[in-house]
């Protein structure tokens, strides 16, 4: 469905959004498909800043009740910000997974790797075709 | 969509849907991990009642002339101390101490038994329970036709009570009714014990009833609260209350005091059983390991077999079981530690993925009932 929250980012495979700011800058969090699949999230591990970051590789965890999922950065760069307000209420992930749910900004050091990632209709697609 | 081998599963499975589960593969059987939510549904267990559907436990009948000293011989607990409608929770174990199970013995009659075991090792328990017969002792596996659902929480008396006559306030702790009537539900066995650290039923009774059950269930108490809820609540809630999981802090080398569930474990008890000169001669020369109750300072979650290091970084352990406690909003966990680090106060580090971080043995259970 799309909204005016979700309408302009990109998603990778591994069910991260991604949101382009300004220059080379994105915002990074995780899917509503991906909270709804971890169930109550009650911890997550993001890399610090200044700590760079491949496309792809593991940057930190996040984790449920139950299981401890890793978390995949779907740019390289440098991490220049990263969400504190999870440290103490990580739900927040759970109760708005596009907003106050981000979890980490990104100064990219490859912009191109945007066009490996998908828009919304083909996410959209992705999961769906998942789910038969 | 085909599997070679297919998930088993409970009566109930067709009506989980209707209620929202989310359902997983628990060890080869297809149940729900939960409903509404892992937290909703402990926090509806602590503070109103929860169900479950426990159906894939086992259960085993024993009959006969000795059928007490078979299973006395069996088990670890004294199972001459049991009058009729009175359960104890117990282990089983190898004679070298090592165990088989834990489970509950309910005393049904004079010689009649019920035995309930953990899903896992129905086959292997019921194997190993044939190889021990001894005397006029016969054995029935009867896990496929009976079906199990538990009711726990603060608010579960009351609302089972408005589904029958039977007063359940008579029935305490670890005792039972038989053949009790849950409004036109018939021949359910009523006990008083639980997984949870809740005061609470678990309800045994024909599989061909259990989905009449839980629907009246959910009807009867939906008002009040009731919750259904799933395997996930389950762990938290057990592991909040410091009950042991088989598969995790018991297994083939863990023995039973190691696990501290000593109380289960009658050394003095008349009758021989298996394991007891082992676990005898354990407990003489005093313990090599321990399972105690920690607490992650740091930040962190134990998860199981995460290793447990001395502050000086030397491997004195393993975590067993961990979780963030909803109840206690801490991280908490269960770990298999060499007895010189087993003292409440003992400073430790979990290793998680890779990094040492800060705990401490707390004492356990965390979490006991008001």
């Amino acid at each position: 469905m799309m909204t005016k929250a979700t309408a302009n980012l990109l998603y990778s495979k591994e069910h991260e959004w991604v949101l382009q700011l300004d220059g080379n800058r994105v915002r990074i969090g995780i899917s509503d498909f991906a909270q709804k699949q971890l169930g109550d999230i009650v911890f997550v591990e993001t890399p610090e800043v200044d700590t760079e970051v491949t496309a792809n590789d593991s940057m930190g965890t996040i984790e449920s009740v139950k299981a401890v999922s890793e978390l995949y950065s779907p740019v390289s760069g440098t991490v220049v910000t990263v969400n504190e307000e999870l440290a103490d209420a990580p739900e927040t992930i759970n109760e708005h997974p596009f907003e106050a749910g981000w979890l980490v900004e990104v100064e990219m050091s490859n912009p191109e790797e945007l066009d490996a990632l998908l828009n919304e209709d083909v996410y959209q697609a992705y999961i769906n075709e998942g789910e038969e | 969509m085909g599997t070679a081998t297919a998930l088993k599963q409970t009566p109930l499975f067709e009506t989980y849907g209707k209620y929202g589960a989310k359902v997983i593969d628990f060890g080869g059987w297809a149940l729900p991990v939960q409903f509404s939510g892992i937290l909703d549904e402990h926090e509806a267990v602590r503070t109103i009642a929860g169900l479950f559907d426990v159906s894939h436990m086992g259960e085993v009948l024993v009959e006969g002339k000795d059928a007490e000293s078979y299973i006395n011989y069996l088990v670890t607990n004294d199972v001459t101390k049991l009058s009729i409608d009175q359960a104890q929770y117990t282990a089983m174990c190898y004679p070298d101490g090592g165990t088989v199970d834990d489970l509950l013995v309910y005393k049904l009659a004079d010689e009649k038994y019920l035995l309930v075991i953990n899903a896992a090792n129905i086959e292997k328990d019921f194997d190993w329970m044939k190889q021990q017969v001894k005397g006029n002792v016969e054995l029935q596996n009867i896990s496929n036709t009976v079906a199990q659902l538990a009711i726990q929480g603060p608010k579960a008396e009351g609302i089972l009570q408005k589904l029958t006559d039977t007063d359940l306030s008579k029935i305490g702790s670890f005792k039972f009714a038989q053949h009790v009537n849950l409004d036109g539900i018939t021949d359910v066995l009523v006990s008083r014990t639980g997984y949870t650290g809740e005061d609470g039923f678990e309800l045994y009774l024909d599989a061909a009833q259990v989905e009449a059950l839980w629907v009246k269930l959910l009807e009867t108490g939906s008002d009040e609260g009731l919750k259904p809820c799933g395997l996930g609540a389950r762990d938290t809630l057990r592991l909040e209350a410091r009950l042991a999981l088989y598969g995790q802090e018991l297994l083939s080398d863990i023995n039973p005091l190691e696990a501290g569930i000593g109380f289960a474990v009658k050394l003095k008890k008349e009758s021989d059983f298996i394991g007891k000169s082992a676990l005898s001669a354990q407990k003489e020369a005093g313990l090599k390991r321990k399972l105690v109750g920690i607490e992650v300072t740091g930040r962190g979650i134990p998860r199981h077999g995460y290793p447990v290091v001395s502050e000086g970084g030397e491997e004195i352990g393993v975590v067993t079981s961990g979780t963030q406690s909803p109840s206690l909003k801490k991280s908490i966990g269960l770990a298999l530690l060499s007895a010189e680090h087993a003292e409440v106060g003992t400073p430790l580090k979990v290793v998680i993925r890779n990094k040492p971080v800060d705990a401490v043995v707390v004492k356990s259970p965390f979490y006991k009932k008001s």
